[in-house]
């Protein structure tokens, strides 16, 4: 025999931190950044191209990022700025997803002996694998582009000679797979996550819904498309230095 | 036509449970799924054996008493219908049948296929209506609703509890049940009043009990009455605004 | 004994506004100070149950359910009935009573019929304030339908889930005042018997079936909103849960009981497939507004219905009944099928059905607009007997569906025992000996949401400052022993046959000999046959388990043990009453072409039996019914 029980009841605290305390915050959070990271991939995908019309041009849009601003602003100020909203996002985008990680790991009540999915898709599946991949990724490519860092880096890195480190650094085979790997795992990531961020926003309209898987696979195909040329690019030998 | 179950038998909440395994011989096609259960628990019990616990009750896919895990899938392979709808002819002649109860932490198992499904209640008793005390209210025609909107709100309405939302979830989380009762109620104009109110409240208790969404929308496909995942955005949507809301209606207090 | 109906003076539509305002008050400063226990959540219970607790008494709730949202009202298909006259068709609450008093065969009382129309819009314009979305027009006003050949459009619907969306609406009226304390929920809690101290109900003794444990409540006053007994007949749309146990055993205890044998028997389900069926699903009597019901002329006709030609079928409804057809009363359309079954001529492999045949529909309206019509149940009627109702001819056949028999109440609502009250179906309701289509959610709400929380309130006045009796009283604990003896007489039986075989012989003896058509001889039989099983089932019930823990077959067991005798008594009953009247059809008197004919001189009334002991007859109590404002009328479909 059950009987009513109260349902527990907290302090309620400030509206952001409250809002974020919740799932349905959290997951509002993570679509909200996983807009801005995606923002950055895309723009750090267009910019990329450049590297198709020289070391001349490709070197001077590096420097171009570092004038963002042009005579208003300190030099490199609004990269810095860009930067550490990129990481508060990406730190944002991590954590909530730890957050639900955990939550829905104690809200399992064991396994099923048989399961037999019929929506999921391995996206969908695997957002916290491709996930963790696209995180480490990340770091390596810091390290192997941004900072030099040895031994990720090419030994012959330059710091300034943005297409002769990339071009050293993909001439590697091992590191050109890596590349192609993770671009791969962000491609996964980010179809399921364009489609999913406009039910975490809150955004469904019969007039568009039908367009948002559309929309996700598009950018998809056209993001991973575009990353994987550059290690392929350099493989073949159609950029070299 | 013969069939061989694998069942999941537990004696009681927080007790072990195994499988086990009974062959079912001479079933009618014709007979529905629960009515290969009577027939299996009536030869159970004239074998001295405890017949297989299951919840059911109307058996016309209505009351949302019944469901389990059927191989697999919630209330089994057929799409769109309720463990009690179902059919033997879906199953073919020699086939295994692996029979499992709801399973999440919001869920825990009374006894064998029984779940306890009251975490349902609690998320509608923290306001899943419309606070209307009996006698005060207005002629029925008094506000006219556009057809469209009543019509959404009752695809919402349709639910029936069962439960099979969080069960086929990965991430044992109730939004679909939730979102149902609150588009049902938030679509309609009587609705408004409590909107924001009602939708910080359910969801808040929702998720004392269970996970969260991430869009599998394995939910959608479980469900007996074809719920869309389209109402779990708008319960993203009205929760969004209800802690912006709530919290501003709290600051000017 | 004497009934006293309390039927107030005064002219028929001022009695209900009367009787308020002569009813003694309970100040709402006072209300908190009364307990009420409600048996059952259903529309009448959750209805009543959550009223009750907004005025401000202690409410506690009891369903044998996992959730209070699960009673059978919800699976109530077609639609609730309102006089809003809307439609401008000419509606009245008079219409209403008028309908619904003829329709009952003029066995319902002219005062409790006409409040019951009275407040039936008052129901409409809740349930839509509740949020209950039902269906609209374009421009956005409640939509119409006529139902169960009612010639006015009252009757408003959610789809094909009007019962579910008004359940729902109460449940949830119920789930606010629960969060507002003012009402305690059990669930998965069954009520085995009523416990009654110096004449009045004190409170029940209930079974918690997860962990077997019996024990008390009590309060000021105890309602029973348990709905019917259709499950007497093993095989009915009813749910399987469906019981009588509460209000049997209220009946054990001083209830009287009224026109068991008033069964409704409704026409259009799909007809069972083989032995092992457990439950008949109903489809809405919608179908019958396009749909044709035909059988083939030919006794043993072996072709697929498709390749039977026009000619050698018999549109047995239009030609017997040209004026209506296809849309005759539920009892009418029942019997007939019946008949040409009962010839040979049933359709499907067990000959077991009637035709009803869309084809001449979809030829007229085009296969899109039936769609739109009826989808959702074809769909339904695919899935469960896998044929494609587009292409081949449903198959239908009658089923037990209601009970329009129950507790007898007074206008009240309170049964022969003080304190006791009886709603919804649970009652011998406004339906006389017949109910019409969708009138069975109006008299459910009616009741719960307006008339039982007026009327309670002078009795409970009367024991103001007065707790309730304590349940450690003697008075409690022999209902306690007493349900505990009869739980183990269950368990210890450990015979040879399980409990569904014993409800299933029982179903096969009511619905033979008290089921669409009876006599005097079947009856008789039926009245020996049914003890003897009962004897039968004591010494040979099998159930594994014990009853400290969940043990669904013990629950079960219980409740077939009390159809036993409430199925005695429909036949009894039955037996007593020499005439055919709505539900009621005696094959002993039919007019000379074969209708049912009723027997006003000598019938006019309503037939409370009160319970006399184990194994001793019941004796009978007569209401007399006195019909002030409508005159009593032969119903023709002719």
């Amino acid at each position: 025999m059950a009987t009513t029980e109260e349902a527990p009841t907290r302090r309620r605290y400030p509206w952001p931190i409250e809002f974020y305390r919740s799932a349905v915050g959290k997951k509002w959070v993570m679509a909200l950044t996983g807009i801005a990271l995606l923002g950055f991939v895309v723009a750090h995908m267009i910019g990329n191209l450049k590297v198709y019309f020289g070391p001349e041009d490709f070197n001077h849009y590096g420097e171009a990022l570092r004038d963002l601003g042009g005579d208003l602003v300190p030099r490199t100020s609004l990269l810095w700025a860009l930067r550490i909203g990129l990481l508060g996002a990406a730190l944002l985008h991590v954590h909530a997803a730890y957050s639900l990680t955990y939550t829905n790991w104690k809200a399992r009540g064991g396994r099923y002996r048989q399961r037999d999915y019929v929506a999921v898709t391995y996206a969908s599946r695997s957002m916290r694998f491709t996930g963790t991949v696209v995180l480490f990724f990340i770091v390596f490519h810091l390290a192997d582009l941004t900072w030099g860092t040895a031994p990720v880096a090419p030994d012959e890195f330059f710091r300034g000679d943005v297409y002769a480190n990339l071009v050293a650094s993909f001439e590697r085979l091992p590191v050109a797979i890596l590349y192609i790997v993770a671009n791969l795992a962000l491609g996964v990531h980010i179809y399921h996550g364009t489609w999913s961020l406009f039910q975490s926003l809150g955004y469904s309209h019969p007039r568009f819904n039908r367009w948002r898987k559309g929309l996700a696979a598009g950018l998809t195909a056209a993001i991973v498309l575009v990353n994987l040329s550059f290690p392929i690019a350099v493989q073949v030998g159609i950029l070299e230095i | 036509m013969d069939v061989t179950l694998r069942v999941w038998r537990q004696d009681g909440p927080n007790r072990p449970g195994a499988f086990e395994e009974y062959f079912a011989p001479g079933i009618s096609s014709h007979a529905s799924f629960l009515e290969m259960l009577d027939i299996v628990n009536d030869r159970l019990t004239l074998d001295n054996r405890e017949p297989i616990a299951f919840e059911h009750d109307c058996r016309e896919g209505i009351c949302g008493a019944c469901g389990m895990m059927i191989n697999g899938q919630a209330h089994g392979p057929q799409q769109g219908t309720a463990t009690c709808q179902l059919h033997m002819r879906k199953f073919r002649d020699g086939a295994v049948i692996i029979i499992e109860p709801w399973r999440a932490a919001g869920f825990p198992v009374l006894k064998d296929l029984v779940v306890d499904r009251s975490a349902f209640d609690r998320i509608v008793e923290a306001g899943g209506y419309i606070t209307v005390d009996t006698g005060s209210a207005p002629d029925a025609n008094l506000v006219p609703i556009a057809q469209e909107a009543a019509e959404a709100s009752m695809d919402a309405a349709v639910c029936i509890g069962c439960g099979a939302c969080v069960a086929a979830c990965p991430n044992s989380a109730a939004q679909l049940f939730t979102a149902a009762k609150l588009a049902h109620l938030n679509l309609l104009p009587q609705g408004q009043a409590e909107r924001y109110i009602r939708a910080e409240a359910m969801v808040d208790t929702m998720e004392s009990f269970f996970g969260s969404c991430t869009n599998h929308a394995e939910c959608e496909e479980a469900c007996p009455k074809n719920i869309s995942i389209d109402f779990i955005a708008l319960l993203n949507r009205d929760y969004i605004k209800a802690k912006w809301r709530n919290g501003r209606l709290a600051a000017q207090r | 004994m004497q009934l006293d109906a309390k039927i107030p003076e005064g002219a028929l539509s001022e009695k209900w506004d009367s009787h308020r305002f002569s009813t003694p008050l309970v100040a709402p400063s006072n209300r908190r100070k009364f307990e009420v226990i409600v048996i059952g959540t259903g529309l009448a219970g959750a209805a009543a149950a959550a009223t009750m607790g907004e005025l401000g008494y202690r409410v506690r709730t009891f369903t044998y359910h996992d959730s209070n949202r699960r009673a059978h009202s919800i699976a109530a298909q077609g639609g609730i009935n309102a006089s809003k006259n809307y439609r401008n068709d000419g509606d009245s609450d008079y219409r209403l009573f008028y309908d619904t008093i003829k329709g009952g065969d003029y066995r319902s009382r002219e005062a409790n019929v006409y409040r019951l129309a009275q407040v039936s819009g008052e129901i409409i314009d809740q349930a839509t304030a509740q949020g209950v979305p039902f269906g609209r027009e374009y421009g956005g006003l409640l939509a119409n339908r006529s139902f169960g050949g009612a010639q006015v459009s009252r009757t408003f619907y959610a789809r094909g889930q009007t019962g579910q969306q008004l359940l729902l609406g109460a449940y949830q009226a119920l789930a606010r005042q629960i969060k507002a304390g003012t009402v305690n929920a059990y669930t998965r809690c069954e009520m085995l018997d009523i416990v009654v101290a110096d004449g009045r109900a004190v409170g029940v003794v209930v079974r918690d079936m997860l962990t077997g444990e019996i024990s008390s409540h009590s309060a000021h006053a105890v309602v029973l909103a348990t709905g019917g007994y259709s499950n007497a007949y093993f095989l009915s749309t009813n749910a399987k849960a469906c019981n009588g146990t509460a209000i049997w055993r209220a009946h054990r205890k001083g209830g009287l009981f009224a026109n068991p044998c008033f069964t409704q028997i409704h026409p259009t389900c799909i007809p069972a497939a083989d032995e092992f069926q457990s439950k008949l699903t109903l489809m809405s009597e919608s179908l019958r507004n396009d749909g044709r019901i035909w059988v083939p002329a030919e006794v043993d006709e072996a072709r697929p219905a498709a390749d039977v030609p026009e000619d050698q079928r018999d549109y047995f409804l239009e030609r017997r009944y040209p004026a209506f057809g296809n849309l005759v009363p539920r009892d009418v359309a029942s019997r007939a099928a019946k008949k040409e079954v009962d010839s040979g001529k049933g359709a499907g492999p067990m000959k077991n059905g009637v035709y009803l045949d869309f084809a001449e529909a979809i030829g007229r309206l085009g296969r899109d607009t039936v769609e739109a019509r009826y989808g959702n149940l074809f769909e339904m009627y695919q899935r469960i007997t896998d044929e494609d109702p587009y292409q081949v001819p449903m198959r239908i056949y009658p089923a037990p569906h209601y009970t329009m028999g129950g507790l007898w109440v007074d206008y009240n609502l309170m049964t022969t025992v003080p304190g006791l009250y009886s709603i919804g179906e649970a009652n011998f309701s406004d339906h006389g000996a017949n109910r019409l289509g969708a009138s069975a959610l109006m008299q459910a709400l009616a009741d719960g949401y307006f008339i039982l929380p007026n009327t309670i309130a002078a009795y409970l006045s009367e024991s103001l400052g007065v707790d309730p009796m304590s349940t450690a009283e003697p008075a409690f604990k022999q209902v306690e022993t007493d349900v505990i003896k009869r739980m183990d007489r269950l368990l210890d039986a450990n015979g040879s046959r399980t409990v569904d075989w014993f409800h299933r012989e029982l179903g096969k003896i009511v619905w033979e000999h008290c089921g669409m058509a009876r006599s005097a001889e079947g009856l008789t039989k039926a009245i020996s046959e049914i003890p003897a099983l009962k004897e039968e089932f004591f010494a040979d019930v099998k159930i594994m388990g014990e009853g400290d823990s969940l043990n669904q077959t013990l629950e079960k067991a219980g409740r077939v043990a009390d159809y036993f005798e409430l199925a005695e008594l429909m036949c009894r009953d039955a037996l007593h009453r020499e005439e055919s009247c709505g539900g009621h059809f005696r094959v002993e008197h039919v007019t000379d072409d074969g209708e049912a004919k009723r027997n006003d001189d000598e019938f006019t009334f309503v037939s409370a039996w009160s319970f006399e002991g184990d194994g001793a007859e019941p004796s009978l109590t007569k209401e007399i019914l006195e019909f002030e404002n409508v005159e009593l009328t032969t119903r023709s479909y002719k």
